[in-house]
């Protein structure tokens, strides 16, 4: 318990700090005391417009977007049994682009894209959950007693199937558009202001999922022991199903379809302190905000002015990041 | 007062199609230990899996200690049951302590945490496994067998009056197959807990079982003390392979021609 908190405070210290370099970072350095004068008074300078309208609004954003992602990723890995699951695994992302992108093409306004994005994401929430529905409904009708497996596959093909969509859709794109529809396919928190919902979200999943953080521990060794051992298992998938999807679904409306920091952010800290999901939840949400954080930060200030979409750091950061936690521990992946 | 652990009244079980089991009627008491035998697919696991809960039968009742199995909340259920499936999960990393301190999840309240009594739990658990000092491994690093001993000291620490088991010696080394047998005797007879285990050796199932399931591939269940049920006659008929019994040793033993 004691270790728990020590964890969670380190984690909360490195997010306080990572807002301090995001906010400090960009056209306009400002050193640390700046920066909290700006904060204090922010009507009293031009550096206080800077950082309380422009960059504490995207790093707030950036912080949401992380949280959900690296908290749903850690749901997901727990529902389908699998530690290289991810939020996007069950074709949701898909989903959001193609409503995302659809929206883009129809030439519509920030509004509509947010909106396309949104109304994507749930219309692969349902369309898994109507395929899968048996997999969520009572225990008596799983087939093999587990139905992880064929979840996975459900919303694997579905992933597939939104793949395709896209391309067609990248394919019949005039060329005007086709740099904002990438940029958004690879996740980006440029013009990302509207952070109050993520975070909110982020606060309420975190407070649904919590308390059953230990009863997740128990369904992490197979449906039937779950039961046995008194976990509601049917409804309990359920819960972990739709709030890993609305987490995933408003942090890709928010900013995209960023990849990575829902799959290593989990998986790095499951290494580290251990599979207990009572740690493991709130230590995700600080830990991939605060990595998204800095991804943006890198993203807007390495090639400034110029602008890289965030997904394309937590990529190239992710990939080795991954590779090495793989290779470090054989077959403790 | 004195309802039966679990009782199982004109069961009718059909997977695909198939009759399993029909009319299987019995009851199981404190300080017995039942054996369930049969053939592959002859409904052993579909049997357990709908004294457990995790499937409806096609007809009949199961009761847990007087109470129909649908009626108990699910976490009373799970301090009054408890069950070994015959598979495990473990695609995550997990020290061997965290496994069996698992089997306490039902008697701790949402926001406990585990502490020096559920420690003292598993680790005397993992005594009777005979892996004592194994706390820390991890459960990757474990050998099937190992791993099997693992997951039965959790059902150990579980602590429930009825214990079902499926399979719970099919991975083990002859020794570990008596110790882990010889301990579930203990527990029925010392504290009064009841056991109903599958297993496909006769000659261990005859040596620890006061009472016995014979399951045939026609769907009738030949049931009561061992060594009414265990004859040559009816396992022949039920594995559709002769059997010879002899006595040696003091002990009973089942000889396949």
């Amino acid at each position: 318990m004691r270790r728990t908190l020590l964890i969670w405070l380190t984690l909360a210290g490195a997010a306080l700090a990572a807002f301090a370099v995001a906010l400090a970072t960009g056209s306009t350095r400002l050193p640390l005391l700046e920066l909290l004068q700006a904060l204090a008074s922010p009507g009293d300078s031009v550096a206080g417009e800077i950082v309380t309208q422009l960059r504490l609004p995207r790093a707030l954003a950036a912080f949401s977007v992380g949280g959900l992602l690296a908290l749903a990723g850690a749901l997901m890995q727990v529902l389908l049994r699998n530690p290289l699951a991810d939020p996007y695994v069950l074709g949701l992302s898909g989903g959001a682009a193609v409503g995302a992108l659809g929206a883009m093409l129809a030439g519509l306004g920030a509004l509509a894209v947010n909106l396309g994005a949104a109304g994507g994401a749930l219309a692969a929430i349902m369309l898994v959950f109507a395929l899968a529905r048996r997999d969520f409904a009572r225990q008596q009708v799983f087939g093999a007693l587990d139905a992880s497996p064929r979840l996975l596959l459900t919303g694997v093909i579905m992933a597939a199937g939104w793949g395709a969509v896209i391309t067609l859709m990248l394919t019949l794109a005039p060329e005007a558009k086709l740099r904002g529809m990438l940029f958004w396919l690879m996740g980006d928190l440029n013009g990302a202001e509207s952070w109050a919902p993520a975070l909110l979200v982020l606060a309420v999943a975190l407070a649904v999922t919590y308390p059953a953080a230990r009863d997740l521990n128990v369904l992490l060794r197979g449906e039937a022991l779950a039961h046995a051992l008194g976990v509601r298992v049917a409804p309990l998938r359920r819960t972990v199903y739709v709030v890993a999807s609305v987490a995933t679904a408003l942090a890709v409306t928010t900013a995209g379809a960023i990849g990575f920091v829902g799959l290593v952010v989990p998986h790095a800290l499951r290494l580290a302190l251990g599979n207990d999901q009572r740690v493991l939840l709130p230590a995700s949400a600080l830990a991939g905000g605060t990595l998204l954080l800095l991804a943006d930060t890198a993203a807007r200030s390495l090639l400034a002015p110029q602008q890289l979409p965030v997904g394309v750091i937590t990529a190239l950061v992710g990939v080795p990041a991954f590779m090495w936690l793989l290779m470090r521990s054989p077959g403790k992946a | 007062m004195n309802a039966p652990l679990l009782e199982v009244q004109d069961l009718l079980l059909r997977v695909g199609g198939r009759t399993l089991v029909r009319e299987l009627s019995f009851r199981l008491g404190a300080g017995e230990v039942w054996c369930m035998l049969g053939p592959n697919g002859a409904g052993k696991t579909t049997f357990l899996h709908t004294a457990v809960g995790l499937r409806e039968p096609q007809g009949g009742a199961v009761r847990l200690a007087g109470r129909a199995l649908g009626d108990w909340p699910a976490a009373e259920a799970a301090r009054q049951r408890g069950f070994l499936p015959q598979t495990f999960h473990d695609a995550f990393s997990a020290s061997v302590l965290e496994s069996v301190m698992l089997g306490r999840h039902p008697y701790l309240s949402r926001w406990q945490w585990e502490g020096e009594d559920e420690r003292e739990i598993a680790s005397a658990a993992l005594r009777a496994v005979d892996l004592a000092g194994f706390e820390q491994r991890d459960v990757l690093t474990l050998s099937g067998g190992e791993r099997q001993r693992v997951a039965l000291a959790a059902l150990f620490a579980q602590d429930a009056p009825l214990l079902l088991l499926d399979e719970p010696v099919s991975h083990l080394d002859l020794h570990h197959q008596v110790l882990v047998l010889e301990h579930l005797v203990r527990l029925a007879r010392g504290r009064g807990k009841g056991v109903l285990f599958t297993v496909h050796d006769l000659n261990l199932a005859a040596r620890f079982a006061s009472h016995a399931l014979l399951l045939t591939p026609q769907g009738t269940v030949r049931q009561g003390p061992i060594a009414e049920v265990m004859t040559e006659a009816a396992l022949r008929d039920a594995f559709g392979h002769g059997v010879t019994r002899i006595e040696a040793a003091g002990r009973t033993l089942f000889v396949p021609e």
